[in-house]
């Protein structure tokens, strides 16, 4: 089973490589799917460029998530901060239920086209998987664990670093896998309001009835969600291997 | 020396602790029992400062614990509690290095300590340091959470229900094992339970709780003889009270001179123990032998049972 495990995941990142670098090798299967001798390869821009953009959109707004749902979900889970728990919810939950779409809408006339509003829209999206995923892996951590770290003489700050955040992290870097793999998709959406990436691809083939193209940028975005799921699935285990949840 | 002096907790509108005062003697084990809600880890926790007392004062050496920061404090007094509570993403060694590197020891020092504990609790160094507490089994965990609260040479020890979690052949390995440890050590241990038998069998001196009050505080065989009127003797249970007064002193105590025939008992055996053997076997008298092997007279079932009732001198006044 490792073995298919590890040939899949080859074999996933060789067709990646070979759709972003390679992208004339595919012209023989995508030209059945053009009509009036439209072009089967994307030819407005790199793919490189394209897939570069697309990446370093996601990271930004993923890392900018990241630090405001962790902040947020250590602060209410501190008995300073429960208070604000319900409020801090229903924030977080407001920027999942809002669709992107109209975050877009209302940021453009606000901000200007471009990066800054698919950010906004991005950062809102990817907040909620890691804000409730800090708060349950924070919450789940052994109370017998923490009132024994009391008992030896941590401080508050030693007891967070030194015990509850490590033993929380499985729980917190499963929030953040699903945040990234979300807005892997999502960012796409960014095309329509001229922030550079992928869907910029997908965009020109539902303009031109270009098959081809959606086929092509939709690999892309799909492959790429899918190894970086899967990244992140084994990064988790050997976090949990560490934080002896789960045997060696 | 532990005294607590006046010790109330209240906890809202009830009172968990209602005024305890205990001097607890150094190199002593004292148990406090009570049942759930007695107060009786409460009135633990407030030893290391977990749970702040409300009023009163408590001094371990001399010193009024309220000087120190409670941080400072607690590294300074060993805690054990139920499940051991070991840090699951910590190898055995750094859990047991738990507070000398909170109190900043050196490396050599910390890594000697540890291998020291480590085969003080027969725990295999090679096989055991760098596992970590899930690959071990409850006695073992148990154990390293005994090390760990042991770790900086601390001269207290408070145990909440440390042998709750163990089922029982274990847990009577792992109370002969602190009997031997603390006798080694001379620490001074509290130790919180529910179970009579265990307090009897392992403290010198027990204090029993309920309702947040301390109904009494002297010695097993005290408290067996005269137990206050009321709750305490319900949680003796006075069917069982003459098995556990033998319970309480060895052969020793009751051997004389003469021949037998049979086996010999060790004269380290519990009086109790030796009166089984005496019924299964259907002697009235066997062989006793000291730890050298040499035989030092017999023990009879007429000695054991002039034994096994109420000492003369505390007859309760019915």
């Amino acid at each position: 089973m490792r073995i298919l495990g590890y040939m899949a995941r080859a074999g996933g990142l060789l067709l990646l490589a070979a759709l972003v670098f390679m992208p004339r090798w595919f012209e023989p299967l995508l030209r059945p799917l053009t009509e009036n001798g439209a072009p089967a390869i994307y030819n407005q821009g790199s793919l490189l460029d394209l897939t570069l953009a697309h990446l370093g959109l996601v990271a930004v707004a993923s890392i900018a998530s990241a630090i405001l749902a962790l902040t947020l979900g250590i602060f209410v889970t501190r008995p300073s901060g429960a208070e604000f728990l319900p409020l801090s919810r229903t924030i977080v939950n407001i920027g999942q239920v809002f669709p992107p779409v109209a975050v877009l809408a209302i940021a453009v006339p606000l901000v200007g086209f471009g990066t800054t509003p698919t950010l906004i829209a991005l950062i809102l999206y990817g907040l909620l998987p890691i804000f409730e995923n800090t708060i349950t892996g924070l919450r789940e951590v052994n109370p017998t664990v923490i009132e024994a770290a009391r008992g030896m003489g941590l401080s508050a700050r030693q007891r967070f670093m030194d015990v509850e955040l490590p033993l929380a992290l499985p729980v917190i870097l499963a929030g953040l896998r699903l945040s990234i793999v979300i807005n892997m998709g999502t960012a796409t959406i960014g095309s329509t309001v001229a922030a550079k990436g992928l869907g910029e691809v997908i965009i020109a083939g539902l303009q031109s009835s270009n098959t081809a193209f959606i086929l092509q940028g939709g690999l892309i975005v799909a492959l790429l969600a899918v190894l970086i799921y899967d990244a992140f699935g084994l990064l988790e285990r050997a976090v949990a291997r560490r934080a002896g949840t789960v045997d060696a | 020396m532990i005294e607590i002096e006046h010790v109330s907790r209240r906890f809202g509108t009830t009172l968990a602790v209602d005024d305890v005062s205990l001097t607890l003697e150094r190199g002593t084990i004292t148990a406090v029992v009570g049942t759930s809600g007695s107060g009786k880890s409460t009135l633990l926790r407030m030893i290391n400062r977990l749970i702040e007392p409300s009023s009163g004062a408590i001094r371990i050496a001399g010193q009024d614990t309220a000087s120190l920061s409670g941080e400072e404090l607690r590294r300074g007094i060993g805690y054990v509690i139920q499940g051991h509570g070991l840090f699951p993403h910590w190898t055995v060694a750094r859990n047991i290095a738990t507070v000398p590197v909170l109190l900043k020891w050196e490396k050599a020092r910390i890594d000697r300590r540890v291998s020291e504990l480590l085969e003080l609790l027969q725990l295999d160094a090679t096989v055991y340091a760098n596992k970590y507490p899930h690959q071990l089994s409850g006695g073992q965990q148990q154990r390293v959470g005994v090390a760990r609260a042991l770790a900086a040479e601390p001269a207290v020890l408070l145990m909440d229900e440390p042998f709750g979690a163990l089922d029982p052949i274990i847990r009577s390995q792992a109370q002969a094992d602190l009997l031997a440890l603390q006798r080694r050590l001379g620490v001074t241990v509290v130790l919180v339970t529910h179970d009579m038998e265990e307090a009897l069998h392992l403290a010198g001196h027990i204090a029993v709780m309920d309702g947040g009050k301390l109904l009494q505080f002297a010695s097993p065989a005290e408290l067996l003889a005269r137990p206050k009127h009321g709750f305490v003797e319900r949680l003796i249970g006075t069917s069982d009270r003459p098995f556990r007064l033998l319970s309480l002193r060895s052969v020793a105590d009751a051997v004389e001179p003469g021949d037998a025939e049979g086996r010999p008992v060790p004269d380290t055996t519990t009086l109790h123990d030796a009166l089984a053997d005496l019924l299964w076997r259907q002697a009235t008298s066997l062989p006793v032998m000291s730890a050298d092997g040499a035989i030092r007279g017999r023990i009879t079932m007429a000695a054991i049972l002039a034994r096994a009732g109420a000492p003369a001198v505390s007859s309760p006044p019915e």
